[in-house]
């Protein structure tokens, strides 16, 4: 039915410790072209070697829009590379079928000297389009980017701003029936962003494939239906886009301490600790069901009276969107501790971590802030629309029923 | 929108195979071929570069033959008195100059090439024999620059060619392939070993000297020639001073040692520079 497009098997990536930073000089080569008849060809410490990637497989169809997530130096650049054939593998092999265009920086091939329009047929050249077909979309590169004035310019003259976006057009008029993609929406203002992810949309509803790497999950999410995660140059989990960054972000989130940033601008008040209460697993004091009461306790020591207090707990996402807050006044504490518990009868949100800001205020505007980043996961089951970009924050359950309206006298009014 | 619904207009999808490198001699020159247009763009690039921001711009690819020819003519000639067979000076001089300048910028922007060339080596894949290939054919544009220079002093000394000229282009050819040979080896070295392009310097001078550039080659002892012809240059030189100005005699046996010297270093240059070119993106 769907037919592979990419076909990766048992691939490996090995590199020389510190070879990628360090050049020989003819004095080594010397020294090892004697000693090479003493030695037997791939032997060496294996110390000396570093697998950047190892055992990697996965097959993708025409037309999937693949994102690919994963820590800093997990081997997702990597598999970029060996995949645009920038560098080889040293084991394992891999399949393309069709035209593969790779974009790992904006601006490759670049000259600060040549002029804006020079520079544009270079790029373009250099990621591999025709002349004729550079000729034919030069207008629609030059009126996307907008640069209109500048075309005639030398590019050493550009703020960095027209350059990221004249390197981007070049880019995302390539027609290749495979896109490889590195980080490079990070460039740019949000507006740019916007318009690039927009285009890369369309490139993916053509029926083209695109592999995509980002940092930035909210791209991964509005772009792909499927995820695949690299962690230590190996394949974590490969599967629905919501799945695997879930899965992705929680091990982010649970790995590293949760971090807690305190504001005080009085003594008077500070906190200690924080708890979830009903929690489902004993690994962490962070995780809750969305479904059914969740509450959160905070452990509270004033010093001196408060009268006519506030406390305030504000929810957010992880891309950083207000979820929602609520405040409650006249609260009054005794010096001393306290465990100031806060109860949702239930907490509807999309499976996924979130941050809490807690602060309490008393009536001589004195107060103190405390942010939890991040404070609570929420586990359980998306239920809402099975695209992510139109499935929202809330994790509302609806059900669905048809009734045959067309017989006369229906209650249907 | 969904993949069965569109189908892009491929008539043929090539599969393309990534595996670990093999050890074996397989230049990709249909892959080459189909780069052919980059090749062009690069050769483009560097020409426009070449010249940007300075005064006289092209006139440089005529003034530095024409006033290294000036300095030969003035110490070589009428100093050291070369025998220069009956050639005015600046002609005998100026002949050899012009495949020889062009061979020895061609090494320098060669051996610079990959490593200057790093951020595009590092990001996106093409073919990388382009690079050496578009440093070697763009010093044919400074080639033909200074050859126009050429043909004003053969008017200034009243001098015509003879049908000779014809076989200019296979010398210009012998002296393209001959840089390209060399070029590829150094490109590739000293994408691995910094130290070459110290060394090229030094290796353009001696080779220089060991090419008959300020002397005649008849000067070498006849015993000696077929050796001497080993220097695929000097088959080159003299081929251009007999075509062009019908000095010494047509070419003949030291040309054959030439082009075959020629082959060897292309070929293998084709090969240390495949073998290199799996690594390459990694080292430089």
């Amino acid at each position: 039915m769907s037919e592979t497009v990419i076909h990766v098997e048992g691939l490996g990536k090995r590199y020389r410790v510190g070879e990628r930073e360090r050049y020989f000089a003819l004095r080594d080569m010397l020294a090892r072209a004697f000693t090479a008849p003493f030695r037997r060809k791939g032997t060496g410490r294996s110390d000396d070697y570093l697998w950047a990637m190892r055992g990697v497989s996965f097959d993708v169809s025409r037309g999937e829009v693949v994102g690919l997530i994963g820590r800093n130096g997990a081997g997702k650049t990597t598999l970029l590379k060996i995949l645009s054939r920038i560098t080889s593998p040293t084991e394992g092999f891999a399949e393309i079928h069709g035209r593969v265009g790779s974009l790992l920086e904006v601006g490759t091939g670049f000259h600060p000297e040549l002029t804006g329009r020079e520079n544009l047929y270079l790029s373009g050249a250099i990621l591999g389009m025709r002349k004729s077909e550079i000729v034919r979309k030069f207008d629609e590169i030059v009126c996307f980017a907008g640069v209109e004035r500048f075309i005639d310019t030398p590019l050493k003259h550009f703020s960095t701003g027209m350059q990221m976006r004249l390197a981007f057009a070049v880019a995302a008029h390539l027609e290749p029936e495979i896109l490889l993609v590195d980080e490079v929406l990070a460039v740019g203002d949000l507006e740019f962003q916007k318009k690039c992810l927009g285009k890369m949309q369309d490139v993916s509803k053509s029926g083209r494939t695109i592999v995509f790497v980002s940092h930035q999950m909210n791209q991964i999410r509005r772009l792909c239906e499927r995820v695949i995660w690299v962690d230590s140059g190996q394949v974590r989990l490969d599967g629905f886009a919501e799945t695997v960054i879930g899965a992705y972000e929680q091990s982010s989130l649970l790995t590293s301490q949760p971090k807690q940033h305190e504001l005080s601008l009085h003594e008077s008040v500070s906190f200690s600790g924080w708890e979830v209460v009903r929690r489902r697993s004993s690994s962490s004091n962070v995780v809750a069901e969305g479904a059914g009461v969740v509450s959160i306790s905070v452990r509270v020591l004033t010093r001196e009276v408060i009268g006519h207090g506030r406390v305030a707990i504000v929810v957010y996402d992880s891309r950083g969107f207000l979820i929602s807050g609520w405040s409650f006044d006249d609260l009054q504490l005794a010096p001393g501790e306290h465990d100031v518990h806060l109860s949702f009868s239930d907490l509807p949100l999309r499976p996924g971590a979130y941050s809490i800001y807690f602060s309490i205020h008393d009536d001589n505007q004195r107060n103190h802030n405390w942010t939890l980043v991040p404070a609570l996961i929420i586990e359980g089951t998306p239920v809402t629309h099975f695209m992510d970009e139109w499935a929202g924050v809330l994790n509302i359950p609806c059900a669905l029923e048809t009734r045959d309206s067309s017989k006369v006298g229906s209650e249907v009014g | 929108m969904t993949a069965e619904s569109f189908t892009p207009p491929i008539a043929d999808p090539v599969v393309l195979r990534i595996a670990p490198p093999t050890d074996w001699f397989k230049p990709n020159l249909l892959e080459l071929w189909e780069s052919r247009e980059l090749v062009y763009f690069f050769v483009w690039r560097d020409i426009k570069i070449r010249y940007k921001q300075t005064v006289i711009g092209a006139a440089w690819a005529v003034l530095q033959p024409f006033l290294t020819m000036l300095i030969f003519s003035l110490f070589f000639g009428k100093l050291a008195h070369i025998p220069s067979e009956g050639l005015p000076y600046p002609i005998f001089f100026y002949c050899a100059l012009l495949p020889w300048m062009y061979f020895a910028a061609s090494l320098q922007n060669a051996t610079n090439t990959i490593v200057e060339n790093q951020r595009l080596i590092t990001k996106v894949y093409f073919p990388r024999l382009a690079l050496p290939l578009a440093s070697v054919l763009s010093g044919l544009v400074d080639f033909g620059i200074s050859f126009l220079m050429f043909i004003v002093m053969m008017v200034y000394f009243g001098m015509r060619p003879s049908a000779g000229i014809l076989w200019l282009p296979a010398f210009l050819l012998l002296a393209i392939l001959t840089a390209l040979g060399v070029g590829l080896w150094l490109s590739a070295l000293n994408a691995v070993y910094r130290d070459v392009r110290y060394v090229v310097p030094f290796m353009v001078q001696f080779w220089m000297f060991a090419s008959p550039v300020v002397y005649p080659s008849s000067l070498v002892p006849e015993k000696w020639r077929w050796l001497y012809g080993l220097n695929p240059m000097a088959g080159v030189i003299e081929g251009f001073r007999w075509s062009l100005a019908g000095h010494g005699s047509p070419p003949g046996r030291m040309l054959f040692v030439s082009s075959g010297v020629m082959i060897l270093i292309l070929l293998s240059g084709v090969a240390y520079f495949q073998k290199m070119e799996t690594t390459i993106a990694d080292v430089v």
